[in-house]
């Protein structure tokens, strides 16, 4: 093996890159515009939501609650008629229906506890389920004030102070950001490696390294540290400039240690990129393969359901992602400021997990290049 | 329509069959025809010559009408090319025969699939069909390998099965562009008996060829010598060389070509060899083997060259030339047998004997991102030329192969000759003591080619360089020192030319290999050229076939829709990547997004901080553990405990009840309870929040209701909230009737939009282009299979939803069904529309995704229900096929809904896809542009 050679064909593979506009521009849309849209275009779990009201109470106590609602979480509800009402949920126009009884405020007022009903179309999940702790929320809130100014009193004996540490807001543009930009980072090491090695077998040039004084061994490391490289930075760059800078999320932990598992994380992205490299035999089969592996990785690591929420199964096999573990120490480090103490273990794990994959794309690029012919 | 022209002896010839005038083509800025004006006399062979890029395809092209006319008109078997009428007549008494081996084959079907494909598409009834490939395998020596794909055959074979393919018809102007590129003399010639015997059938039938190969011109009865996108003459052989006064036709061409275009060219002069080098051996190789399973690839080859020598080895493409000059170099550890390279043993391990070899390879293969010079200093490095002396190297090279000019250009867009100059020089920059060649001149004009023998010559006269060169034209093998043959992984003689003439006492260097593979060939039994007479009379099976359907023309018929539809389904069998993704694809992502956007957030672990330690706070910690939520961990001892905890991410939720906590809540008086959530995962948080305030408020509720019995104040007013559809709020409920559409979304939709344009790119569109099948069979065609794997897709998601995410279908599955049909109808033809404008299969696939993914999951209720969105959204949530859906998927899986609920939802989906696909029709072309 020679350091030299792996030296010259990495420069030789960015040299390459340089002259790919459509990789330049997607590298570039993922490092900035994309993390910059991920954080900001988050939705809101509750946004624009459509709420319906059969009011059968006709009071000023129901026309307050029906004058609670409004955007950007709710939509103006729209008053119904009973015989409306299950006609429109099952069309799915209303995600909720209030039905506030005859005589509400009434019996509200003489202290009958009457009981007003929320009807929730369950199969719109984020929005039904968040959403309609909002709406009692919101109803109760009406009702309690129009009631405090009937009388005058009512305290709570127990106060829950809750706070949420480490996004006091529970901001989303923060989380919105790092998972896009983890993702990018892994999408871009799997194809930038990927595509360079089958644009090599399309033009036939491997071959050609082949039959000088070049080892296999030495061809792909140097494809590895190369597109390792570029993706590093730009994963740098995003997080200093476009994280920080642009969308002023506050990085609880240090950028450097985070980093260093993103190196780890992408030897083991790259490896896998070769070895799909060298599974598809061109370009559109790699583009195929891709969404098969992309989704899963990006889907299940954790990045967006709980790692913990997953069914066991799934968590087993995930951990044997890169993605998981870079998603675990990701979020220790740059959200709760974890230092390296308490993240070791997924560093070992990374490490663990790029070492079997390097060994493996090795075996593979080596059985495909005395096969091919 | 009328025919004008009958085939058979005693035809009523027009005298042309083909009239350009001032016919121009360009693509894009660059100018492919120059205003050319031909005539080509009807019932002859009439051939096109001229090196590659020089304008022969398109014309053969445009006289086909696989492509528009641009200027000019085409006027062809007498009448208006450009006019779609006409085009429609006469296109089914046109065969072309695109450029490029088996270029408008199948390479995944067999021999008599392709063959019966293209008969489908004509119109022939089953027997009709049989009786053809009988005919025309046996008359072409395919017969024994009908089964075999077409991908497998030899480039010879593969010309002979595309010539089946265009026969299949009875054409009346067969058009052959470059017929015979890359095939073995053998092969060629039978092929051009095959063509002659075809014609002394059918002598009504012009026949129209482009070719590079100069010797196989001679034999034409009108040629039209093309140079540049001009015409540089027309007339017949005997015409050409007797205008310029040459002897062969390649000479003649030489001379017609413009002053500037010839300037230095000098011919190639041999210098004899001197002999005192004769003794030094260069290579030496015994017994070398390649198996690739049980194909025998190379097979017990052995030859000796000396240093200084010019070694040719000649002979057809997947002879074995290329395997056996991977072995020389170590790229392929052989089977059996061994090679030495100047006495040392080689090994494919051993990386020292690649320094002296200089390796140039079929194809440019050299960096098109790098320039010349780049690639150059890159070669130097790898070699290890030492780094003071890489300038210097590079500049000598660059000097010595005239690249100084370019040096700072990027090859791709240097003219084919240079290029191949500059593979040369880097094949060179190492200094070796041997230059492996493999077929290096392949497509360069003869005036490029001889430049590059004298190159060629120079380096083995004055550097002593021994060169290993393979080529498959003969006039080339002639300046070779010596020459092996080889033919099916065989050396058959090595000699010198002049020897190996000498030995057959032929004329030629060609027939005196022809005669040696007929031996080899007559040796194996098999392919003889006495099968090859035997089947001339049903070659040209006109008289005993009435040409009955064929000539009808329909304007829908389902045969030749059938015809695609089955072939993309074999192709679509053969394709394991596509297969797995169409098959087992949407189960995979199905998995996936269930539990990937699994909105439960169940076994929260949390941790309680009990300042207090009392009945009270214990039965407070209790009522959180005891939910399906939350389960405990071992409780906090400090701030300390909790931060660390919290940080490492073991605890999503930490409580901290002060102490006098159970003695202040029984006084009544006011008391904090402290809750920190992990707030990483914000989704995450606002759902352990509302946790959290629901169980804290039922506490609070219960204790109150146990005060009340002594008299307190109850609620005020109570929520009943019902959660209707899912009652036991299960995410994989809502999730699993919205990632259905989803799915039989984006993968119907990337595959068919794939399966149109992997035509594109690989060539066999050319077939929609020139034959009877119209676009909107094509197009059906191509999309009944993919209905058909979609419908299959949604009983398998159906099974896996019900079984495995146990979500109830609460509907009528019958109306599910039936929407799917229209959707993955919808599906489909979003995929043809999109395939309509895109080039490349890459760009198919992730053009596609966007297209589909983007509208499905953000306009279509998936997420927001579409009476929410605003502005385009919502226009796009009005019309797309995938809100319609969702909501049937909705409604049959959850709503218990049935065909008369959804009928508002169902009408849409019907009427969309027949808009998509009239859509796709009217922007499909059916000529290249």
């Amino acid at each position: 093996m020679r350091v030299a050679n792996i030296l010259y064909l990495g420069v030789k593979e960015l040299r390459s890159l340089r002259r790919d506009t459509a990789m330049l521009v997607l590298i570039v849309y993922a490092f900035t515009i994309a993390v910059y849209s991920g954080a900001t275009a988050m939705p809101e779990t509750v946004n624009r939501a459509t709420i319906a009201i059969v009011d059968e109470d006709q009071s000023p106590l129901s026309a307050r609650i029906a004058g609670a609602f409004f955007p950007p979480s709710f939509l103006a509800p729209r008053m119904i008629t009973q015989a409306e009402m299950d006609a429109r949920m099952d069309a799915g126009l209303d995600t909720f229906t209030l039905d506030i009884p005859p005589n509400f405020q009434r019996d509200v007022l003489a202290g009958r506890n009457p009981a007003i009903q929320l009807n929730v179309d369950a199969t719109r999940m984020t929005q039904a389920f968040t959403g309609s702790g909002y709406v009692q929320t919101i109803v109760m809130g009406e009702i309690e004030s129009f009631v405090r100014r009937y009388r005058g009193e009512q305290k709570l004996p127990v106060e829950l102070v809750l706070r949420a540490r480490f996004n006091p807001e529970l901001d989303k543009e923060w989380f919105g950001a790092i998972n896009q930009l983890i993702n990018n980072v892994t999408m871009l090491a799997i194809v930038l490696t990927g595509a360079a090695l089958i644009r090599e077998r399309e033009h036939g040039t491997i071959e050609h390294l082949l039959v000088m004084p070049v080892t296999p061994f030495e061809i792909m490391v140097s494809k590895i540290w190369a597109m390792a490289l570029v993706v590093f930075l730009g994963c740098a760059f995003s997080l200093l400039f476009v994280i920080q800078g642009l969308l002023a999320v506050p990085i609880a932990g240090s950028v450097a240690l985070f980093l260093v598992g993103a190196a780890l994380h992408l030897l083991a992205a790259t490896s896998m990129g070769i070895f799909l490299g060298t599974i598809g035999r061109s370009m559109p089969q790699f583009g195929l393969l891709l969404i098969l592996v992309l989704l899963p990785l990006m889907m299940l690591s954790g990045g967006t359901t709980p790692y913990d929420s997953m069914p066991k199964v799934v968590q087993w096999v995930m951990l044997a992602a890169p993605t998981t573990h870079f998603v675990m120490l990701a979020q220790a480090i740059l959200f709760r400021g974890a230092g390296f103490s308490i993240v070791w273990p997924q560093f070992l794990a990374l490490l663990a997990i790029a070492g079997v994959m390097f060994a493996f794309a090795l075996a593979r690029f080596r059985s495909m290049i005395s096969g091919s012919s | 329509m009328t025919d004008a022209v009958t085939a058979g002896g005693g035809a009523i010839r027009q005298d042309a069959v083909v009239r350009l005038s001032g016919v121009g083509l360009r693509y894009g800025k660059r100018t492919a025809l120059e205003a050319i004006s031909l005539i080509v006399p009807a019932g002859c062979m009439a051939g096109f010559i001229g090196p590659d890029g020089v304008g022969k395809s398109s014309v053969l092209s445009l006289i086909a009408g696989a492509r528009a006319v641009q200027s000019g008109r085409v006027e062809v078997l007498g009448g208006d090319m450009a006019a779609a009428r006409h085009r429609d007549e006469v296109g089914p008494r046109i065969a072309y025969m695109p450029q490029g081996l088996g270029k408008n084959l199948y390479p995944t079907l067999s021999v008599s699939e392709n063959i019966d494909f293209f008969g489908r598409l004509f119109g022939q009834g089953r027997a009709e069909r049989q009786q053809r490939i009988r005919s025309l395998t046996e008359s072409t020596g395919l017969a024994s390998f009908l089964d075999r794909p077409a991908g497998k055959l030899s480039g010879g074979m593969k010309q002979k099965l595309s010539l089946c393919c265009s026969l299949i018809h009875d054409p009346d102007l067969l058009i052959l562009d470059e017929p015979t590129t890359g095939v073995d003399p053998l092969s060629r010639r039978q092929f051009w008996e095959l063509i002659a015997e075809i014609r002394a059938g059918r002598p009504g039938m012009s026949v129209l060829v482009a070719t590079a190969y100069m010797e196989e011109a001679a034999s034409f009865d009108w040629l039209a010598a093309m140079d540049a996108g001009r015409i540089l003459a027309t007339g017949s052989p005997q015409d050409l060389l007797a205008r310029t006064g040459s002897r062969s036709l390649e000479d003649a061409f030489i001379a017609l070509l413009p002053e500037e275009e010839r300037h230095g060219y000098q011919p190639v002069v041999i210098q004899p060899r001197e002999a005192s080098t004769a003794d030094e051996l260069a290579i030496e190789a015994r017994g070398l083997t390649m198996r690739f399973g049980e194909f025998v690839a190379v097979d017990r080859v052995s030859f000796r060259i000396s240093r200084g020598e010019i070694f040719g080895f000649l002979g057809s493409n997947g002879c074995g030339k290329t395997t056996t000059m991977k072995m020389l170099t170590g790229l392929l550890p052989p089977s059996e047998g061994e090679a030495w390279l100047f006495g040392e043993r080689i090994d494919s391990n051993d990386l020292s004997v690649r320094r002296r070899v200089g390796y140039m390879s079929q194809n440019f293969s050299l960096y098109t991102e790098l320039t010349v010079r780049q690639n150059l200093e890159l070669h130097a490095r790898l070699f290890q030329v030492p780094a003071g002396e890489i300038a210097g190297r590079v500049e000598e090279m660059a000097r010595r192969f005239e690249l100084v000019d370019i040096i700072d250009a990027l090859p791709e867009s240097l003219p084919l000759g240079q290029r191949q100059r500059l593979s040369l020089a880097v094949a060179m920059i190492h200094k070796p003591e041997m230059l492996i060649l493999d077929e290096p001149t392949s497509g360069v004009d003869p005036v490029a080619r001889d430049a590059f023998w004298r190159n060629i010559i120079e380096l083995s006269r004055q550097d002593r360089v021994t060169v290993f060169i393979s080529t498959h034209f003969m006039n080339e093998a002639q300046r070779c020192d010596r020459i092996s043959l080889m033919h099916a992984g065989k050396v058959l003689v090595s000699d010198s030319p002049a020897a190996l003439i000498k030995k057959r006492g032929t004329r030629t260097l060609e027939d005196a290999f022809i005669a040696y593979l007929e031996d080899a060939v007559s040796q194996q039994e098999r392919d003889t050229p006495s099968q090859l007479h035997a089947g001339i009379e049903v070659a040209a099976p006109a008289a005993p076939l009435p040409a009955g359907p064929a000539h009808v023309r329909r304007r829908f018929d389902p045969r030749r829709m059938l015809s695609y539809t089955r072939r993309e389904a074999l192709e679509l069998r053969r394709d394991p990547i596509r297969a797995v993704l169409a098959l087992l694809g949407s189960v995979i992502l199905m998995f996936v997004m269930g539990y990937g956007i699994n909105m439960d957030v169940e076994d929260l672990s949390f941790a309680v901080l009990d300042r207090d330690q009392t009945t009270t706070s214990r039965d407070y910690a209790l009522s959180l553990s005891g939910s399906r939520y939350f389960v405990e961990q071992p409780p906090l001892v400090d701030y300390e405990d909790l931060d660390r905890r919290m940080r490492s991410g073991q605890l999503s939720l930490a409580i901290e009840i002060p102490s006098g906590f159970a003695r202040d809540f029984a006084r009544g008086r006011p008391v904090e309870i402290g809750a920190w959530i992990d707030g990483a995962m914000p989704m995450r948080a606002e759902t352990v929040r509302g946790y959290v305030q629901g169980i804290h408020a039922h506490w609070l509720s219960e204790k109150e209701a146990e005060a009340s019995e002594q008299g307190g104040q109850a609620n005020l007013a109570g929520i009943e909230t019902r959660f209707r559809y899912n009652p036991d709020i299960r995410s994989l409920v809502a999730i699993v009737p919205a990632v259905i559409p989803l799915l039989l979304m984006l993968i119907p939709a990337i595959l068919t939009a794939l399966s149109v344009v992997r035509e594109k790119e690989m060539g066999s569109i050319v077939n929609l282009y020139v034959t009877p099948v119209t676009r909107l069979e094509f197009l059906l065609g191509k999309q009944l299979p993919y209905i058909g794997l979609g419908m299959a897709n949604f009983l398998l998601l159906v099974l896996l939803a019900i079984t495995v995410f146990r979500v109830p279908m609460t509907g009528s599955f019958l109306t599910l069904a039936l929407a799917t049909l229209f959707y993955v109808g919808n599906a489909t033809a979003i995929g043809l529309l999109i395939s309509t404008f895109m080039r490349s299969q890459i760009a198919a696939v992730f053009g596609t995704t966007i297209l589909t993914i983007l509208p499905a999951v953000q306009f279509s209720g998936v997420i927001d229900p579409v009476s929410s969105l605003q502005g385009a959204g919502a226009l796009i949530g009005q019309v797309f096929p995938t809100a319609f859906y969702v909501t049937i998927s909705r409604g049959t899986f959850s709503k218990g809904l049935d065909f008369f609920d959804l009928q508002d939802s169902l009408i849409p989906l019907a009427v969309t896809m027949p808009i998509l696909l009239g859509l796709s029709v009217a922007l499909l072309r059916k000529q290249e542009r």
